[in-house]
């Protein structure tokens, strides 16, 4: 898809449990691991927590990408919430394929808390690709934009 | 570093593929290297005179034909900095400089017959430049 | 309307370096809502308090959003300051932006753009916050300690110390872990059996100490204050009450081809054995692989000469199933096997022995009764080549051992040096080193003594290659300073090879839900503030569970953990999390799926009067039991009806979250 804004700049938003990949981020942070600004973390207690309502409802208030990072797993603070997040998510994200939300756009990565280094790169990358893919023209809410 | 060092340098670390940064100056290549007496240049040297751009004294030393390629180096870093590829690499540069040492493209299609083995044409293939 | 204060902290020029905090500020003002919003130096300090406080009384704010550092930091801090002022703690919402913002961006402006954004999303999710009340839970007063080596038995002899119960639990039959397998301890040379067992008799003989050798723990349930444990003891065929240690049915047992482990297996044990002769408890245990009993049903010679008949071939695994309301991790670690390097002929040659290996040879209790004599034809020994960082200091990409520091291997190596240089003058040692790494209490002195004093030649490099000739082993390796390469005629190579943690370590972080890093080392809740405390609420790491340490470390440690674990017990009641699940009873429809993803089974259901609009019958609802919820929010995804919520993290808020986010 081409870019026709060249001042177009990804909405990502990231979902990180508190317990593993929030404390992954801090650790980026506090190793000054740069990853671009156009990644805003929201904290939830576990990826478990993310429900599609709120996927789907970046995709429709114009996000370019969601990224979910949990704890790896078994390694997860409430035993099995990863689990439960990577199924439910898996069937999302092949629902908002045939939505034609690319898959590119959706992402479920495990991030522990002493990784700070792959939560950067993982940043990195799917600025990366989501750059790539250009601007996000499904699901938008026509009410929401912004002429 | 003056611009031609810098361009020795990068061209070397190209080739090789080597980040001499990860170096932990162990030693453990020296250990293990067959022709270490026959060197001038050491592999440990190798990877740290590399590091600070002293390409043009490894190309002129006559340690870069001792290496044997066995690659022993290579094998037992334990930071995986791999010193062999970077004696490798300079010897390429040298042999690259000469450019008596270089094939024409026309004259390895002349060569090239039936009889001749593999080795020899993976050879001259090495000293072909455009 | 809601009057909301936002408060933006510059962390000195941490945060101020790359966010105009000013800009924040103000731009925060036109956010509806926001009737207050000021920016300043160190909100965490005393005086950015007493900001909050008088901000929150004058313009009577109903909640408030700090812009400042991760709330993993101090959304604590803030919630506490809320408090004092009058306003309900989880009326706080921390925007974090700095380790999620100025610390990772260079630019100033695309900085201060998305401080801003994270800012309004705070403030979003604000609005939709309602005041939570924390619950109480009880706390039952006994500690679990896994592991029963010298960080084991430390803390729990200070907790017992203290005047509570600890259950130490070990998976070998006897506690004492790695320490009781040495022979002298850096860097004063004590012997390593002499000030460790009197511990082990301290930790035996005291009442409020329960020593379960031999057994694991199998599962945990519960949460900080009240976890469930089921141990299993694995069946000795030994009655424990009963045995005296008198050990005269290991003499009689005719299966002595066993491996002893205690000894890293370099002689033969009995089938029915006592690791070794301080054991704790000094009971013998019986290997059902090697009890030709066991196997075959005809011997029976142990069960005929003990006096004391404890000898029970019947006898079965048991369960032990207890409360605690604290658990301490102190697993220790192993060195790692040298055999899959295929480095330095290890695996070829009898004579490359790790150092542990080592530490058993010249131990009076060991393979040889403490001369030092080569394993391979039990000769002495007369030139010895030590290699440092084997397995340690790798490059993570290649698989040639581990990437950290192992710590503890240059002062052993020292150790081991002196040693053999003080017992046998005529024995020559070369150290072969990358860097000698003393940092501790008179650790470097120790090290300059070995070179000094004992004449131990220490080599700066490393060997490349370890080959046999004749009788001898031919070490090659370089010699940087000198910048040649030398050749060493070795009788005996010892390898001071990395640690790593017991393998038992990660089933274990899995079982307490506590985190691990990528080398199966658990990870402290902060890296400097909080060393022995895992990120999951009362877990804590007691030695070299947590990272490479020596023994003084270690015990510093334990005691440590062990001060934590009493200020634990000796509260009657914890404060519970408010933020947990809690069903809209007009909503629900009783299909149990929320009760199905539960990991806690915090979700009963029961027949209830609804009344609403329209609505007043007897239904079957889910309920939410406050006290056992953790809050991870599972069934909120689960539930059809949208019936089941968060508090404090819940649908309306983080879609409000995400709503500013995308804005």
């Amino acid at each position: 898809m081409s870019v026709t804004n060249p001042n177009w700049k990804p909405k990502i938003v990231a979902f990180c449990c508190n317990w593993c990949s929030y404390a992954g981020a801090d650790l980026a942070g506090s190793g000054r691991m740069s990853y671009p600004a156009d990644v805003k973390i929201i904290r939830v207690p576990c990826s478990c927590r993310v429900n599609p309502m709120f996927i789907l409802r970046a995709f429709e208030r114009g996000a370019d990408g969601v990224i979910i990072c949990g704890c790896h797993p078994g390694d997860c603070h409430y035993t099995s919430g990863n689990y439960y997040a990577r199924r439910r998510l898996t069937m999302l994200f092949s629902m908002l394929d045939y939505l034609g939300i690319e898959r590119g756009r959706t992402r479920v990565e495990w991030v522990s808390a002493a990784e700070g280094a792959k939560f950067s790169k993982t940043m990195n990358e799917f600025v990366e690709t989501i750059t790539n893919l250009g601007e996000n023209r499904k699901l938008g809410d026509i009410r929401c934009k912004k002429s | 570093m003056n611009n031609r060092v810098k361009t020795l340098t990068e061209t070397a670390l190209l080739i090789s593929g080597v980040n001499p940064k990860k170096c932990m100056k162990c030693g453990k290549c020296s250990g293990t290297c067959p022709s270490y007496d026959k060197m001038e240049y050491h592999p440990h040297q190798f990877v740290s005179m590399v590091e600070k751009g002293q390409i043009e004294k490894l190309m002129n030393s006559a340690s870069i034909y001792y290496c044997l390629s066995c690659m022993a180096c290579v094998e037992r870093c334990p930071r995986g900095v791999e010193p062999g590829k970077l004696v490798e690499a300079v010897r390429l540069m040298k042999i690259r400089q000469q450019d008596a040492n270089h094939k024409n493209g026309n004259d390895i299609a002349r060569i090239a017959d039936e009889n001749v083995p593999q080795q020899l044409l993976m050879a001259a293939m090495r000293k072909y430049r455009k | 309307m809601q009057k909301i204060g936002v408060f933006v902290c510059w962390c000195g020029s941490n945060i101020a370096g790359t966010v105009d905090v000013e800009a924040v500020a103000e731009a925060l003002k036109s956010v509806p809502g926001v009737v207050y919003s000021v920016s300043y130096q160190y909100m965490c300090s005393a005086a950015g308090q007493k900001l909050i406080t008088d901000a929150i009384n004058e313009y009577k704010l109903d909640g408030i959003v700090v812009a400042s550092c991760s709330p993993r930091m101090h959304e604590n801090t803030f919630r506490k300051t809320a408090e004092a002022a009058g306003l309900n703690p989880y009326m706080v919402e921390i925007a974090n932006i700095r380790e999620q913002c100025s610390w990772i961006h260079k630019d100033k402006e695309e900085g201060t753009k998305k401080a801003i954004v994270l800012a309004k999303a705070a403030v979003a999710k604000l609005k939709n916050d309602k005041p939570l009340k924390a619950g109480t839970s009880q706390v039952t007063k006994r500690a679990l300690v896994i592991g029963g080596g010298i960080a084991g038995i430390q803390t729990a002899l200070d907790v017992a110390d203290a005047g509570y119960e600890v259950d130490i639990v070990e998976q070998r039959p006897t506690i004492g872990g790695r320490m009781a397998q040495l022979d002298k301890t850096f860097p004063t040379l004590d012997c390593s059996a002499c000030i460790l067992t009197p511990k082990m008799v301290e930790a035996s003989q005291n009442e409020k100490i329960n020593i379960i050798s031999y057994a694991k723990v199998e599962k945990v349930s519960g949460f900080v204050g009240s976890f469930k444990a089921t141990i299993r003891k694995k069946a000795r065929f030994v009655d424990e009450t009963k045995c005296t240690g008198c050990s005269l049915c290991m003499q009689k047992c005719p299966s002595k081809k066993g491996k002893d482990e205690f000894n890293m297996n370099m002689n033969n044990r009995p089938a029915i054995y006592i690791p070794f002769a301080q054991a704790i408890p000094n009971v013998a245990v019986i290997d059902p692989e090697q009890c030709i009993k066991l196997k075959t049903g005809k011997c029976g010679l142990c069960e005929k000469v003990c006096a004391a008949g404890a000898i029970n071939y019947k006898m079965e695994d048991e369960l032990i199933e207890r409360e605690y309301g604290a658990i301490v991790v102190a697993t220790g670690f192993k060195p790692i096997d040298p055999s899959p390097l295929n480095e330095y002929g290890y695996a070829e040659n009898a004579d490359v022995v790790t150092s542990l290996e080592l530490e058993r040879l010249m131990n009076a209790a060991g393979p040889t009764k403490g001369t030092l004599l080569r394993p391979s034809d039990g000769k002495h020994p007369h030139e010895i080549v030590f290699i440092q960082c084997v397995g340690s200091r790798c490059d993570e990409n290649t698989e040639r051992g581990k990437p950290y520091c192992s710590k503890i291997c240059c002062m052993y190596t020292a150790k081991h040096a002196m040693l053999i240089r003080d017992k046998y003058p005529d024995t020559n040692v070369h150290v072969f080193y990358i860097d000698v790494r003393t940092p501790g209490k008179n650790f470097d002195e120790f090290y300059r003594r070995a070179v000094e004093q004992y004449g131990v030649d220490y080599i700066k490099g490393m060997v490349g290659k370890v080959a046999k000739e004749g009788d001898k082993l031919m070490v090659r390796g370089s010699d940087l300073i000198n910048n040649q390469q030398v050749e060493i005629a070795a009788d005996l190579v010892v390898l001071a090879t990395a640690i790593e943690p017991d393998p038992s370590a990660r089933s274990i972080g899995t079982m307490l839900t506590a985190s691990m890093d990528t080398n199966d080392f658990f990870t402290e809740a902060h890296a400097k503030l909080r060393p022995v405390e895992s990120p999951t609420a009362g877990i804590f790491l007691s030695g070299v569970a947590q990272g490479p340490k020596d023994v003084p470390e270690t015990v510093a440690q334990a005691s440590a953990a062990a001060s934590k674990v009493i200020g634990l017990l000796a509260k009657d009641h914890l404060v519970t999390n408010p933020c947990v699940a809690e069903s809209n009873e007009l909503m629900c429809n009783g299909c149990s799926q929320c009760e199905k993803v539960c990991p806690y089974g915090a979700i009963t259901y029961i027949e209830k009067e609804v009344r609403g609009p329209g609505v007043r019958e007897v239904r079957r609802i889910a309920q939410v039991n406050p006290a056992v919820c953790q809050g991870c929010g599972a069934c909120t995804v689960a539930c059809p009806s949208g019936a089941m919520d968060l508090k404090g993290f819940s649908n309306k808020q983080i879609m409000a979250e995400v709503d500013q986010i995308c804005l």
